[in-house]
């Protein structure tokens, strides 16, 4: 990471990688590789992409339940995550997390959350102590135009605010809360509330990686400079359903005028129009083995034994009474 | 040796675990002036930065000492008032105590939730009389209700060096008793209780602050003939099953007194564990709180939780029952 521009062709790599990712990670679950069910991130790569390379390798992220773009973003390794996905031994938690945990903490992801604005406060607390160690570290938290309306959210920013910690508030506003339409969920201008708060607050293209960077690296030095958080409005959208259970619902929330509309501003055709057509290939080769290396690595991990079911329950290593 | 009240042991305990280890930190609401007094003299003994007064947010308060402790630090979280425990509870059940299985070991959350003045304590009334220990022991999260100043002393000092969040209950009725705190108090592990009184002919099990309401009627019945054993589990979760199940294989009997709710309660999962695994001489009684919240007329709240007089009666009954048999 450097003080200058962006690095067009990392970010175009970056969003590559889990537009790959996720695609893989789709025909997996449509051919019940990866049990339970994924919320896809495609559609909103820019986001993670751009947020995570303004950030250092020791700052910390918290993530949502379609965290898989922030986790790979963040810098995760494909073969483990995709195997956690499925459930297998060698993935980041061991098979115990799935989609919608799957974390590795040594790069500061500190967990994936499966409840709507509940890990943000993780953030708070984690950069406060990093600072009292005289490290200042800064936090990415992550969370969707959902969460605008949990009590959460705003119990967090004002706090943050107070004491101007070094979070960065990603709002990827994706235009639904599942189904509930973002003006069904969010009243006045949510760029206006984080500014009534006293921080720092825009709007940003979040299907171009670059704008992102670009306010995510404004944010991340405000934050290191001891001026406080920062909100982040992305504007962006997701080309699949909220999960891909949807499909089976047959849920009509949307038009297909309007997921078209929005696939015309693809992140990915965004980034590679800036790139010459040799780059793009070359990358698109890269993350392809990548991603094969990654398959291959998580069907060779075994499926967990049922006689390790409750382990890790307790850090300090204490059985939980069992139930049967 | 000293004299000590409750509230003041688990004050020391807290010291003592700030002295031994830099990374113990103490946050909740007015803790720098110390409203429940366990933290006075801290902020100005510590500092600023290891002693922390947040806003008016549990949810925010309680996912913020995730954080700090996924970072390595051992943040104890006072919750001014138990029944707060409400607001905060996804944080507590469903993110803390949860994080160590879902990232498959990663993290760490060694945090202490501190309850102090739990319970119903004559007029506080609906929303500020509830013991809600037995729901953390439902969700698998480590909880002690201790029930003697040292006891409350030694289980804070454990629950501050565990690796995983554990609730600390300090019953509201028990926060004046004193009693000679050894200058160096045994250590207590979690999981481990106590006989208070040995006897042969019922196990009288309490909880909390119903532990020297139960002594009171051990003694009343031991002038009645009536030999009582009071066990007292201390840690309501992991549950000292062992000492139980010695002690009710002594007596054949069984009486539990718990001032929580009658169902799905703690009282409830007592016998219904010792009833899965041994014969009992006579039925077994429970002695709890109605599932009920509290009504604020002195009079109204004694009618809905247990008492001395109640589980006198109990322990008759559980052993005249098998008498008559």
């Amino acid at each position: 990471m450097s003080d200058a521009g962006a690095d067009v062709a990392a970010l175009y790599r970056t969003v590559r990688t889990i537009r790959r990712f996720e695609e893989t990670v789709e025909e997996l679950t449509a051919a019940n590789e990866i049990p339970g069910t994924v919320h896809l991130y495609i559609g909103e790569e820019a986001v993670a992409s751009g947020v995570c390379a303004a950030l250092d390798d020791a700052d910390f992220v918290t993530s949502t339940h379609r965290g898989h773009g922030h986790v790979i973003a963040k810098g995760a390794a494909l073969g483990p995550m995709l195997a956690e996905l499925m459930g297998r031994v060698n993935g980041l938690n061991k098979g115990r997390g799935g989609s919608m945990h799957v974390a590795d903490l040594s790069l500061g992801v500190l967990g994936a959350n499966g409840i709507v604005a509940g890990g943000i406060p993780f953030a708070l607390g984690a950069t406060w102590a990093a600072g009292q160690e005289g490290e200042h570290r800064v936090a990415a938290a992550f969370f969707g135009d959902g969460g605008l309306a949990q009590g959460l959210l705003h119990e967090c920013m004002n706090w943050a605010a107070l004491w101007k910690l070094p979070v960065i508030f990603v709002c990827e506003d994706n235009g639904y809360a599942v189904s509930l339409p973002a003006s069904a969920s969010a009243a006045g201008s949510p760029v206006g509330r984080a500014r009534s708060y006293g921080m720092a607050a825009e709007e940003v293209d979040g299907m171009d990686a670059e704008a992102v960077y670009a306010a995510a690296r404004a944010a991340a030095s405000r934050a290191r400079s001891g001026d406080g958080p920062t909100y982040l409005h992305m504007k962006t959208y997701r080309f699949r359903g909220h999960h891909l259970g949807e499909a089976v619902l047959k849920l009509a929330y949307r038009t297909t005028e309007e997921i078209e509309s929005w696939r015309q501003r693809d992140p990915l055709t965004i980034l590679a129009g800036r790139l010459g057509e040799a780059v793009v290939a070359g990358i698109d080769a890269d993350v392809e083995a990548e991603l094969k290396e990654a398959l291959e690595f998580a069907r060779g991990g075994a499926l967990p034994d049922p006689a390790t079911a409750a382990d890790y329950t307790y850090a300090s290593g204490m059985r939980p009474r069992e139930g049967i | 040796m000293a004299r000590t009240r409750y509230i003041e042991a688990l004050a020391r305990a807290l010291r003592d675990e700030m002295l031994a280890d830099d990374k113990v930190m103490v946050l909740g609401e007015d803790v720098r002036q110390s409203l429940r007094r366990i933290t006075h003299g801290l902020a100005a003994e510590f500092g600023d930065d290891r002693v922390i007064d947040t806003p008016l947010a549990e949810q925010a308060a309680t996912g913020f000492a995730t954080g700090a402790a996924m970072r390595g630090w051992r943040p104890v979280l006072e919750f001014q008032v138990p029944s707060l425990l409400y607001v905060a509870f996804d944080q507590v059940v469903n993110q803390a105590a949860k994080l160590s299985i879902m990232t498959g070991g990663q993290a760490k959350v060694p945090v202490t939730y501190m309850f102090p003045g739990s319970g119903a304590r004559i007029g506080l009334a609906g929303q500020h009389s509830d013991h809600p220990y037995a729901i953390l022991a439902q969700a698998g999260v480590k909880t002690v209700v201790p029930a003697t100043p040292s006891d409350a002393y030694a289980l804070l000092r454990t629950a501050i060096r565990d690796e995983d969040p554990v609730a600390v209950f300090a019953p509201a009725a028990l926060l004046g008793n004193r009693e000679d705190l050894l200058d160096e108090v045994p250590e207590v592990p979690l999981g481990s209780g106590r006989i208070h009184r040995e006897g042969t002919d019922v196990t009288l099990v309490a909880v909390g602050h119903l532990v020297p309401i139960a002594l009171a009627a051990v003694n009343d019945l031991a002038a009645a003939g009536i030999s009582a054993e009071l066990f007292d589990p201390r840690t309501i979760y992991p549950f000292d099953w062992d000492l139980l199940r010695a002690s009710v294989a002594k007596t054949g009997r069984l009486v539990v007194a718990d001032d929580t709710g009658r169902t799905c309660g703690l009282a409830a999962e007592i016998v219904a564990t010792i009833a899965e695994e041994m014969p009992l001489r006579s039925l077994p009684k429970r002695v709890t709180r109605a599932d009920s919240a509290i009504p604020f007329a002195p009079t109204l709240e004694l009618a809905l939780t247990p008492g001395k007089e109640a589980i006198t009666s109990a322990v008759k009954g559980v052993v005249e029952e098998a008498v008559a048999a």
